[in-house]
C-alpha cells in the first residue's frame, strides 16, 4: 500500500513543479492625497477586516543618545491620544472587540488593527486608530510610567542568557552603526528621553510620505480609499527620513560572556544582505539547506540528530533596509559548548566551500515551492505580506513571481552568492554561558 | 486563494450580531471508525490548504512516578522511523511535499500535525497511520534523543526563572494529581529514561481507539472519512489501560512557596482551585470565571492592569487566565511583576483587593458587555487561523467535549449575568484554595571558573 500511494505522491510533485504558480493575489496600490502609499487587497469571506500603519521609525532612526526613543515613542501611541485618556482609547476598541497591537523593529514601527468589518464596529475602532498614529498625547505622567516599565524590562532581559547574547552580537556585528543598538533601547539612555523628544520624534517620523498602509479584508475599494485618507490626512506633513547607511562588515571577533545558565547561547554570523539584494532568492533557498530548513537542514542534523547537543540549531538571513544580519544560533548544556561551536563553525565552513548537494537543493525548492500556499492562506499572512511589500517597496508581483524566483535557484548560484557574502573565517560569535567545570 | 471565494460576508455578519455566528459556520463532521478511531472534520474553503492533526489521549497526566516526561520523550521518537518509513523519512517526504509539521505534547494529549496543500492530505494519513503501529524505538537514537529532551528542558525551563516558579507552583498547589508534574519532566526522570520506558508509553496508549484524526481545510468531509478509513481502518483496536481519577483531594488551607533562582527582578504567581467544564450545557462557574478573566485583565484598561499598573504603578506587568477544558483539574491564575521599590507583599495585597471588591460589590454592566464584545470578536477573527480551528476541536474533543461544546461555546458565555461572576469569584477565588508562589531573584554570580586554560579562549 505504502509504496504504491509514494509512487502517487512523487507523481503529483512533479507534475506542481511543471506546471508554472498561477496569479496569486490581486494588489491595489495607491497614494493618498497626502503621499501615503496603500496596499490593498479586498476579500469578503470572514466579516473582518485588518490594517496595518508602518513608518520607517525603529530603533535605527533613535538619536544615538537617545537609544529607546523610536520605541517609546511607538509603544507610547495608545496611551492616550487625540483627546482620548488611555483608558477610553483601551475601552472603545474593547468596547467593539477590536485589537489594536504594534510593529516594532530595527527598520519598522507602527500599529496593527484588527477589527469585525460591520459600519459601527469598524467606524469606532478606526477613529481610535486615526487618533493614535495621528496625536499621540505623550502626557508627561504617563512617558514616565513607561519609561520605568521598559527599563524594567531591559533589566529583567539581562537575566535570559538568549537577551544578552542577541545584544552582544547584534553590538559586535554592527559596531557604531544604528543596527547595533537594542530595538528596546539603552536603559541608561531612557531616563533621559523627555515628552519633547518623543513629539519631535512623532512629528519627524509620524508623517504621511512616510506612511504605509495595508489593508486586507471585508470592505470596498471605495471605502478602503476613505479610511486610507482618514489615516493619513491628519499625519504630520514632513517628507521621507534620510536612508540608513549601509553597514561595514566587522573583523572576525570572539565574544566570551559569563552566565549562571545551564545552557550556553551561541550566536555565529555578521553582515548580511538588504531586503532588495539581488542575491536574496539564492541565499534564501541556499540557507534551507544551511539551517532554514528544520529537519532537512545541515544544522539540525549535524548538531541534534547526529550528536544530540542541542533542541535548536538554525542560521537565518534577516534581510532589511540595508544590510541585516546572518545568524546563526544554538542553545546547548556547558559540557558540550566547545564542541557544538566547532560542529556549528565546520557546518558553516564547508557549506560555503562546497554548496549543497542537488538532492538537497532540490528538497529545499520542493518544500518552499510546493508550501507556497501555506504562506498566503490567511488574512494575517496577507497583510503582513502588503506591510513588507509596501515598506521594502518590493515589486507588486512579489508573490506571483515568488515560486518562479525559488525554482530558478541552482547550486551554482548558492555556492557563488555564498561565497560572496558569508567569509566564515570573518563571522562575529558570542557565547554566553557557564565556564566549563564551574556547574555542580 | 483567499480574495476571490464566495461572498459568505454580508449573511454572516447579520448572524454575528445575533451572536449565532456558530449556526453560519459549517458544520463539523464527527465519526468513528469500527477500530474506534474518532474521525472530525471541519471544512473551510479560503484557501487550497489543509490541516491534519492525529490527537492522542496521552500526556504527562497520565505518567507515573519515576518516569515524568515519557510522553513528550515519544514524541520525540515518534520522528525516529518504523520498519517502512527509516529515520528522518518522514519529515523528509512531508517537506518535499511542501508541508509544515510538528507536534506538541501538553498533561492532556499528545498530538502531530501537518499544515499542507489540500491534495497531499493522503500522504499525511499514510505517515500517520503508519507511525500509529509501526515504531521502532532504537537504543542508540533513544540514547541520543533523550540528550536533545534535556537540552529542551534546560531552554525552557533551568534558565528561564519564571518557568521555575511556574513549575514549583504547580508542584504545590496539586497535592496528588499528576498535574503537579511538569509536561517535558523533571530533569533527573529524565537522566534515568530508557528506551523501553518509551517503548512501554507506546505500547499502553498508541492504538486507533485512544486517537482523534482531526481535519481542517479545503477538503471534502465525506471524502476525508473514507481516506482515514482506507488508511488508518486497517489498524487494530487493542484494549487500554485502565485510567484512575487521582481526583485531587480539598485544599486545606493557603500554601506558600519562594523559588531563590538568579534573576534580576521578583514575580508573583497565585493560583486558585477551579472547576472546569464538565457539562458544557449546565456548568456555570467555568464560564463565569473566563468572564471574571476578561474582566481582570481582558484589555489594557481592565481592572488589574488599570489599578495596579496604570494608576498605583506598583506592578510593570500583571495578567490573569484560566482554562475552562481540560481532562483534570483546573486553576484560576493571575501573576505579576512588581514595579520597582514595591514588594511582592504590596503587591499581593493589592491584587487581592482588586479581587475582594469583584465579591464585595461585583462587575458592573458595562464590563461585563466589553467582554462579551470581545468573545464575540474573537469568535469571527479565530476563523481566520485554520491550524487553530482545528487545534480547538482536537482539545474540547480530547477534553471529553463534544464538537458541539466549542459551537455552543459563545452563546453560553452571552448567558452568564454580572450576579454569576460575582457569585464565581466568591465560591472560587477563596484562601483555602489558593497557592502563592514568589520569585525571590538571586544575584546571576556566574558559577565560580575551572582554571582557565591559556590559549583557548579570548574572554572580552
Amino acid at each position: 500500500m505504502f509504496n504504491e500511494f509514494l509512487r502517487a505522491v512523487l507523481a503529483a510533485v512533479i507534475v506542481c513543479f511543471a506546471v508554472p504558480a498561477a496569479a496569486t493575489l490581486p494588489i491595489q496600490h495607491w497614494r493618498t492625497a497626502h503621499g501615503a502609499a496603500v496596499y490593498f487587497v479586498e476579500s469578503h469571506e470572514l466579516p473582518m477586516l485588518d490594517v496595518a500603519v508602518d513608518f520607517a521609525a525603529g530603533s535605527a532612526y533613535d538619536p544615538a543618545p537617545k537609544a529607546g526613543l523610536a520605541h517609546l515613542a511607538q509603544g507610547l501611541l495608545d496611551q492616550g491620544a487625540g483627546g482620548l485618556s488611555e483608558s477610553e482609547i483601551a475601552h472603545r476598541l474593547a468596547d467593539v472587540g477590536a485589537v489594536m497591537g504594534g510593529h516594532f523593529d530595527r527598520d519598522r514601527a507602527g500599529v496593527t488593527l484588527r477589527t469585525l468589518s460591520s459600519r459601527r464596529e469598524r467606524d469606532q475602532a478606526l477613529d481610535v486608530m486615526a487618533r493614535v498614529l495621528q496625536a499621540p498625547a505623550y502626557s508627561p505622567a504617563v512617558v514616565e510610567r513607561e519609561k520605568k516599565r521598559v527599563i524594567a524590562a531591559l533589566v529583567e532581559a539581562e537575566a535570559q542568557p538568549g537577551a544578552v547574547a542577541e545584544k552582544a552580537f547584534y553590538q559586535a556585528v554592527y559596531g557604531s552603526h544604528p543596527y547595533a543598538r537594542p530595538e528596546q533601547g539603552d536603559k541608561d539612555a531612557i531616563p533621559g528621553i523627555t515628552r519633547d523628544d518623543l513629539l519631535a520624534f512623532h512629528r519627524t517620523h509620524y508623517t504621511a510620505p512616510n506612511a504605509v498602509v495595508a489593508i486586507m479584508g471585508d470592505i470596498s475599494r471605495a471605502d478602503a480609499e476613505d479610511l486610507a485618507e482618514r489615516l493619513a490626512a491628519g499625519l504630520p506633513p514632513g517628507s521621507g527620513v534620510p536612508a540608513l547607511p549601509a553597514p561595514i562588515a566587522n573583523p572576525a571577533r570572539e565574544v566570551r560572556i559569563a552566565h549562571p545558565s545551564a545552557q550556553s547561547h551561541v550566536l555565529i554570523g555578521g553582515v548580511g544582505i538588504a531586503r532588495n539584494d539581488p542575491d536574496f532568492f539564492a541565499l534564501y533557498v541556499g540557507n534551507y539547506v544551511l539551517g532554514g530548513g528544520g529537519f532537512d537542514s545541515r544544522l539540525l542534523k549535524e548538531i541534534r540528530d547526529r550528536r544530540g547537543y542541542a533542541y535548536s540549531a538554525y542560521s537565518y538571513f534577516a534581510p532589511l533596509a540595508v544590510a541585516g544580519p546572518f545568524t546563526l544560533g544554538l542553545q546547548t548544556k556547558t559540557e558540550t559548548t566547545e564542541d557544538a561551536l566547532a560542529v556549528a563553525r565546520d557546518t558553516l565552513a564547508q557549506f560555503v566551500a562546497e554548496g549543497p548537494s542537488e538532492a538537497e537543493l532540490a528538497q529545499a525548492r520542493a518544500n518552499l515551492v510546493n508550501g507556497f500556499p501555506l504562506r498566503i492562506d490567511s488574512n494575517r499572512k496577507i497583510l503582513d505580506y502588503l506591510a513588507l511589500i509596501g515598506f521594502y517597496r518590493l515589486p507588486l508581483d512579489y508573490l506571483d513571481t515568488w515560486t518562479a524566483r525559488v525554482e530558478a535557484v541552482d547550486v551554482a548560484a548558492v555556492r557563488a552568492a555564498f561565497a560572496r557574502r558569508i567569509d566564515p573565517r570573518a563571522m562575529v560569535t558570542v557565547v554566553v554561558g557557564a565556564e566549563p567545570g564551574g556547574r555542580p | 486563494m483567499n480574495a476571490h471565494r464566495k461572498k459568505a460576508g454580508a449573511a454572516l455578519l447579520g448572524l454575528v450580531a445575533l451572536g449565532l455566528a456558530g449556526a453560519a459556520q459549517a458544520a463539523v463532521v464527527d465519526t468513528t471508525l469500527a477500530n474506534g478511531l474518532r474521525v472530525i472534520v471541519k471544512e473551510d474553503h479560503r484557501a487550497p490548504v489543509m490541516v491534519s492533526q492525529v490527537w492522542y489521549r496521552a500526556g504527562s497526566m497520565d505518567e507515573f512516578n519515576g518516569t515524568t516526561g515519557v510522553a513528550h520523550v515519544l514524541e520525540h521518537m515518534m520522528f525516529k522511523g518504523t520498519k517502512d518509513v527509516p529515520a528522518g523519512e518522514f519529515s523528509r517526504r512531508i517537506a518535499a511535499a511542501g508541508g509544515r509539521e510538528n507536534a506538541f505534547t501538553s498533561r492532556d494529549h499528545t498530538a502531530y500535525f501537518q499544515q499542507m496543500q489540500k491534495d497531499k492530505l493522503p500522504l499525511s494519513m499514510a505517515l500517520e497511520a503508519d507511525r500509529m503501529a509501526n515504531l521502532v524505538i532504537d537504543d542508540a537514537a533513544f540514547a541520543k534523543e533523550i540528550q536533545v529532551v534535556m537540552e529542551e528542558r534546560r531552554m525552557r525551563t533551568e534558565d528561564n526563572p519564571q518557568a521555575v516558579v511556574q513549575e514549583t507552583l504547580m508542584a504545590t498547589a496539586y497535592q496528588t494529581h499528576p498535574y503537579r508534574n511538569p509536561v517535558i519532566g523533571w530533569m533527573n526522570d529524565l537522566e534515568n529514561m530508557t528506551a523501553a520506558d518509551a517503548r512501554d508509553w507506546y505500547a499502553r496508549w498508541y492504538a486507533p481507539n485512544n486517537a482523534t484524526l482531526v481535519v481542517a481545510g479545503d477538503v471534502d468531509a465525506a471524502r476525508v472519512v473514507a481516506d482515514a478509513q482506507r488508511f488508518f481502518g486497517p489498524l487494530a483496536a487493542r484494549p487500554l489501560p485502565v485510567r484512575k481519577p487521582q481526583a485531587e483531594p480539598q485544599q486545606r488551607g493557603v500554601k506558600r512557596i519562594t523559588v531563590k533562582v538568579p534573576a534580576k527582578l521578583p514575580y508573583l504567581a497565585l493560583a486558585w482551585h477551579a472547576p472546569v467544564l464538565r457539562q458544557w450545557d449546565r456548568d456555570v462557574v467555568p464560564y463565569a470565571l473566563q468572564i471574571l478573566s476578561g474582566v481582570l485583565s481582558g484589555n489594557d484598561s481592565a481592572r488589574l492592569p488599570q489599578v495596579l499598573v496604570k494608576e498605583r504603578q506598583i506592578a510593570v506587568n500583571v495578567d490573569s487566565g484560566f482554562d475552562a477544558v481540560a481532562r483534570g483539574p483546573g486553576l484560576f491564575m493571575i501573576d505579576a511583576t512588581p514595579a520597582e521599590g514595591h514588594a511582592v507583599a504590596e503587591l499581593e495585597a493589592a491584587i487581592r483587593g482588586e479581587i475582594a471588591r469583584i465579591q464585595r460589590e461585583g462587575v458592573s454592566p458595562q464590563e461585563l458587555e466589553r467582554v462579551k464584545s470581545q468573545i464575540i470578536a474573537a469568535d469571527v477573527f479565530q476563523r481566520d487561523s485554520l491550524f487553530y480551528q482545528a487545534m480547538q476541536l482536537g482539545e474540547y474533543v480530547t477534553a471529553g467535549l463534544p464538537p458541539e461544546a466549542l459551537e455552543g461555546r459563545v452563546s453560553r458565555l452571552r448567558s452568564i449575568s454580572a450576579e454569576d461572576v460575582q457569585a464565581a469569584a466568591r465560591a472560587v477565588l477563596v484562601d483555602d484554595a489558593l497557592t502563592v508562589a514568589v520569585l525571590d531573584p538571586q544575584p546571576l554570580v556566574p558559577k565560580p571558573p575551572r582554571p582557565a586554560v591559556p590559549g583557548v579562549r579570548h574572554v572580552q
